[in-house]
């Protein structure tokens, strides 16, 4: 993990090693490309992957289903939606503003979900992703049909598409949001598991079911809409990340949140990298690396043999 | 003391526990027979508080129910239901730590850890204790799910058809568990049964419910005769007395 960090720092167009740091000082170009951008992508990186593969096992828990996280319950879509509202309402808005907005449609979004998930009980649980996956299609459609209107889609293609390449200081803080988020849910970590046992056995715990699931609710939509905001949407990730931590070590989200942040984190950065590489000195966007990667692994651990899904 | 006044639920029109008034946790086993439909879960749920009354009062050692804080009643009072489906992959041990929540909303002390190990030495699920629960078969499940009731510590211990999913070595255990649990550490077992004649091998105290209403109440003595039976599970049931202890015979 420490390794591809150092090495994500190192990689680009422009002629950044160890090597040229020391040969050109603190006041070279090389050092000055290092702070600006290296850096900054590597650190985004980092906050993004760790955070929302930890969305993705708080939704896991949340909602009792291993097959959830932002992009297949329309949590993504409904950020992009807001983000879309408050580019053509208020553009003037200051980028956290934005976030704010983003992350109420995120949680609407979110709730709605729920909503539906609770009029049809579901007996199968790879439905319960389906059925997140249509409302998704749906959220989407209103928001690509609005953006086409207003000639926006090209923006909203940012959006929808994990994209680090644009990652500057000053343009990247907002996810130490998301990182003080995710330290609150490893605060509240046996909480999330508590409610992953069901609202009957939270109740016989003492514990008020529906306060966890609302500020659970409110940790993913945050969380999400920081990552669209400042990078768009990187799916399957905390979808493919907790289902493998959760076969090597379990559910209990204490132990399991560590682990899920480092693999989170490491797996962007990989991703981001092989993006960067493939066709040097051009870049193919982290989201469809990752959706390509993770899409490969998520068909695996539906098919896997013991798999819970059948 | 485990007070029921006047309590009502309601699914649609149909009163599933229709006005019951009822005291419990007067001996060590309370056992809650009934046809299906009865409204036995349903009143459990109401005591347990997971599920709201529509009317009426229900008070656990003079606190009501529906009005005090969730883990003050945890410490005071544990409910199983029966289907417990369980989607998290945890190990038995874990499981049965989470009993301890109410006590350290998740730090566990060394009374807790002495809990937790005793709860798993009662079921017996040493052999076990570092399995993930989805490795299980249903009967181990359900034991290890009891555990972390028993974990819990409290002092009334409500359980819904525990029996289930348990073959009849494990359903006998299990009741002999209860009757060591009251008589060991005081605990009082509410328990809804489905089979009357476990009941009436293990029970204190027998209350039959009908159409949400309790229409017996008693000793197994005087709760399991023909009469009350048949009027119980609307079956003619023949009770006869082996060794002293009165059995339902009701296979043809």
């Amino acid at each position: 993990m420490a390794l591809l960090a150092v090495a994500s720092t190192f990689v680009g167009v422009a002629d950044v090693t160890p090597g040229s740091l020391l040969a050109q000082g603190t006041d070279g170009e090389a050092a000055r490309l290092l702070v600006a951008s290296r850096i900054p992508r590597t650190i985004s990186l980092v906050l993004a992957g760790a955070s929302l593969a930890i969305v993705g096992l708080i939704m896991q828990m949340l909602v009792r289903n291993r097959f959830v996280e932002p992009s297949t319950t329309g949590t993504a879509e409904s950020a992009a939606l807001g983000l879309l509202a408050v580019t053509l309402l208020a553009p003037g808005m200051p980028l956290i503003g934005k976030m704010g907005v983003a992350a109420v449609f995120a949680l609407a979004g979110t709730g709605l979900f729920l909503l539906v998930l609770r009029r049809i009980p579901v007996r199968q649980i790879v439905l319960v992703p389906l059925v997140g996956i249509m409302l998704g299609g749906v959220i989407g459609a209103v928001t690509t049909f609005i953006a086409y209107r207003y000639d926006l889609l090209q923006t909203l293609g940012t959006w929808m598409t994990g994209d680090f390449s644009g990652i500057l200081r000053g343009r990247y803080e907002l996810l130490w949001i998301a990182f003080v988020l995710t330290v609150l849910a490893w605060v509240a970590a046996d909480r999330f598991t508590v409610v992953g046992l069901g609202r009957d056995v939270a109740t016989n715990l003492g514990l008020h079911h529906g306060r966890v699931l609302a500020g659970g609710l409110a940790i993913v939509a945050v969380i999400t809409a920081t990552v669209v905001v400042t990078a768009g949407v990187i799916p399957f990730l905390g979808l493919v990340v907790p289902n493998i931590v959760s076969m090597v070590i379990g559910d209990d989200v204490r132990r399991g949140i560590p682990w899920v942040a480092v693999l989170g984190a490491g797996f962007v950065v990989a991703c981001d990298l092989l993006g960067r590489l493939i066709r040097f000195p051009y870049e193919i966007p982290l989201g469809i690396v990752v959706g390509v990667v993770g899409a490969a692994l998520f068909l695996w651990l539906l098919l896997r043999k013991g798999s819970r899904a059948h | 003391m485990i007070s029921v006044a006047s309590a009502t639920k309601r699914y649609g029109r149909t009163a599933v526990v229709d006005d019951v008034a009822l005291e419990l946790g007067d001996v060590g086993v309370t056992a809650i027979i009934g046809a299906n439909g009865a409204g036995k879960s349903t009143l459990l749920s109401l005591i347990g508080r997971l599920l709201p009354l529509d009317s009426g009062r229900i008070e656990i050692d003079g606190l009501d129910v529906g009005a005090t804080k969730g883990d003050v009643l945890a410490r005071l009072v544990a409910v199983l239901r029966q289907e417990n489906h369980l989607t998290a992959r945890l190990t038995v041990r874990d499981l049965v730590g989470f009993g301890r929540f109410p006590h350290g909303r998740g730090r566990i002390d060394a009374a807790g850890r002495a809990a937790i190990e005793e709860a798993i030495a009662y079921l017996d699920l040493e052999p076990f204790a570092e399995r993930f629960l989805d490795e299980l078969s249903g009967g181990q499940r359900q034991r290890a799910f009891i555990a972390m009731a028993l974990a819990q510590d409290t002092r009334y211990l409500l359980l819904d058809e525990p029996l289930n999913s348990l073959d009849l070595r494990h359903a006998v255990e299990i009741m002999r568990l209860l009757r060591r649990l009251a008589a060991e550490r005081g605990t009082r077992v509410v328990v809804v049964l489905h089979d009357l004649n476990f009941a009436a091998a293990h029970a204190d105290r027998i209350v039959a419910m009908r159409d949400g209403r309790v229409i017996a109440d008693g000793p197994p003595a005087s709760v399991m005769r023909s009469e009350v039976l048949e009027a119980v599970y609307d079956l003619p049931i023949d009770v006869r007395e082996i060794d002293g202890s009165p059995v339902g015979l009701y296979f043809r």
